[in-house]
């Protein structure tokens, strides 16, 4: 755009100023506005209200010594872990498999893929369905005369977190070979003709050229499941509401229920503030290696 | 899929490789072993992603009497709608034996201002930035991507006082504002990449027939890029109409959007669990998205791939 002879720059470009007025709101006060506000307010004891009555880190020396902070810290980190990793890998696979220039391509995609249409809690709620011990799978199976068999994830404390995490990479992985289809689909055909020629075995070429050729759109999957994970709430809600106990509490959720039924807001902005600290470990280096050194280079 | 006015900046989405012709391997032997471990992986894992649906229509369509008896997987002996008509009227959330009708149409009230409004305001934003960049509006924008990235938890408690503040807590239109601001970032990111991959000379042309800043965004931009405001659009009514955590903070019972209301009865302590009711309310709140995205096809897919790649 050219230089305008206005004299005063605010009224150039007017009407674009005036039409991102909501960008400019929501990312200045929502945003930044509302972020700094939690982390200011976490270093308070707010109860019922929030007041400015500062108590230093008290918040979080009591976040830290709550054994139910340290459980939902631990559920994240498995259910965090078994996302990760199994959702790229059957991701993966899945994808690898699509590729094969196979009939009825579309036909599977849309089975794999329309989990991800379904919320969390409807997703949640069938696997609580189909994980009841007296109705489900685990009485299916007893019916067949396995009587001994035993599988009831949603009512045993110590694998509660894994019975969730079944359900979300029914619901997730879908989205996940989506990404991967269109990463494989960017790989030039020349690449593979020129393999098939060396006489390299399908895995190999897979594994070792053209996984590494696909380093970002695994990266950027990598950020996607990732800001996902620490997000993991409505899911958990609907299939076992933190239970039983307390052992499939998660981080979300701690927040939401000291923010609106303990009345201790100082805890739930403390425990929000560990969240957005989790985001920042994952997010700024990959922003750094993403957009840092184009900028620079 | 032939029409180019479909493709996205950048080709997000994983269709196209039909149009090269002939390529590849020669065809082999239907029966290879090959062809036999492909499709039979590819089918078994179909099956497993295809139980729970299944599962859920089978045991909506039985009576209570079989389910206690049966097994979850065997196919109804005798169907009745019973459970889906209780689920749609008489279903009860705590005091209120109105069904998830209620939640039904408060979904709708939410769901179509929201993706209106937030549709609306990301375009404007993404034709604003590509094409009218001012002084300072890349700083804002990146403020919002990076916004997408940051737990809703952290913002949840702020936005609760400002809607106090300005007298919409717990009314639906708080929430649709709610959904406005944060369907915002990737949806302007999404309008931002396309308008930008327009051709520039459109634009300097309809500025030297004097066109303005709406004038060429009306008659212009936006009637050329149909298909992005279609895949926005299935992009936010999918995810408003499955949004669970704004709708329990921001409304009240009377106004809970069809998620909120589904956790309600399915998960009540109270009264004898009707397994059959719960998983005909669970498919008629699955059921909007599900038909969003079977209509949808291939737009479904370049709509989460543009978002989830770029976002």
């Amino acid at each position: 755009m050219s230089k305008s002879e206005r004299p005063n720059p605010l009224f150039r470009n007017l009407n674009a100023k005036v039409a991102s007025i909501p960008m400019i709101l929501t990312a200045s006060v929502v945003f930044v506005g509302g972020t700094l506000w939690t982390v200011l307010y976490s270093f308070t004891n707010s109860k019922l209200l929030p007041r400015l009555n500062f108590v230093g880190l008290d918040q979080y020396y009591r976040l830290w010594s709550t054994p139910r902070w340290l459980i939902s810290i631990e559920n994240l980190l498995i259910y965090g872990a078994i996302s990760l990793v199994f959702s790229l890998v059957i991701g993966f696979l899945l994808a690898a498999l699509l590729d094969q220039k196979i009939r009825f391509e579309d036909t599977f995609r849309t089975i794999f893929l329309y989990p991800f249409a379904l919320s969390f809690i409807v997703t949640g709620l069938v696997w609580q369905w189909l994980l009841n011990p007296d109705f489900g799978i685990q009485h299916v199976v007893r019916d067949l005369g396995w009587t001994s068999f035993s599988f009831d994830p949603l009512y045993n404390s110590s694998i509660v977190i894994y019975g969730i995490s079944i359900a979300a990479l029914w619901q997730g992985t879908g989205l996940i070979m989506c990404l991967m289809l269109a990463g494989l689909r960017g790989i030039d055909e020349d690449i593979w003709k020129a393999a098939r020629v060396d006489g390299i075995p399908m895995w190999k070429t897979y594994l070792f050229i053209v996984i590494p050729m696909m380093r970002p759109v695994f990266i950027t999957t990598l950020v996607i499941i990732a800001s996902g994970i620490v997000k993991v709430y409505d899911l958990v809600v609907a299939q076992t509401s933190g239970g039983p106990g307390i052992a499939s509490e998660v981080p979300a959720k701690y927040v939401y229920d000291y923010m609106f039924f303990a009345q201790n807001l100082g805890q739930g902005f403390a425990a929000s503030t560990m969240m957005l600290l989790s985001v920042v470990i994952v997010i700024v280096p990959w922003a750094y290696l993403e957009f840092g050194g184009k900028k620079r280079g | 899929m032939a029409d180019p006015a479909v493709t996205l900046p950048a080709g997000a989405g994983a269709v196209g490789r039909e149009a090269l012709g002939p390529s590849g391997p020669k065809p082999r032997h239907v029966f290879s072993r090959r062809n036999i471990f492909l499709y039979g992986t590819l089918f078994v894992m179909a099956v497993y992603y295809l139980l729970p649906l299944y599962v859920m229509v089978v045991t909506s369509l039985k009576g209570m009497p079989e389910i206690r008896l049966g097994n979850i997987f065997a196919p109804p002996l005798e169907i009745t709608f019973e459970p889906w008509v209780k689920a749609w009227a008489t279903a009860c959330t705590g005091l209120n034996c109105d069904g998830l009708s209620r939640g039904f149409w408060n979904s709708v009230r939410i769901t179509v201002p929201s993706v209106l409004l937030s549709i609306a305001i990301a375009s404007v934003n993404g034709y604003a930035l590509a094409n009218w960049r001012f002084k300072g509006a890349d700083t804002f924008f990146v403020i919002l991507i990076v916004g997408a990235f940051i737990p809703y938890q952290v913002m949840i408690y702020p936005i609760v006082i400002i809607l106090r503040e300005i007298g919409l807590y717990g009314s639906l239109s708080g929430l649709v504002i709610v959904h406005s601001i944060f369907g915002m970032p990737i949806l302007t990111l999404l309008f931002r990449n396309y308008f930008a991959s327009m051709p520039e000379e459109l634009f300097r042309a309809a500025r030297v027939d004097g066109a303005g800043f709406w004038g060429i965004f009306l008659r212009i931009m936006a009637p050329m890029s149909l298909p992005i405001f279609v895949v926005a659009i299935i992009l936010q009514v999918t995810g408003i109409w499955n949004d669970f955590l704004f709708g329990v903070v921001y409304t009240r019972p009377d106004t809970y959007p069809m998620t909120v209301q589904l956790n309600n009865i399915v998960n009540s302590v109270q009264g004898v669990k009707e397994y059959n009711v719960n998983m005909a309310a669970t498919i008629l709140t699955g059921l909007v998205p599900l038909i969003v995205y079977f209509i949808s096809g291939k737009l479904f897919v370049r709509g989460i791939a543009a978002g989830a790649v770029k976002g």
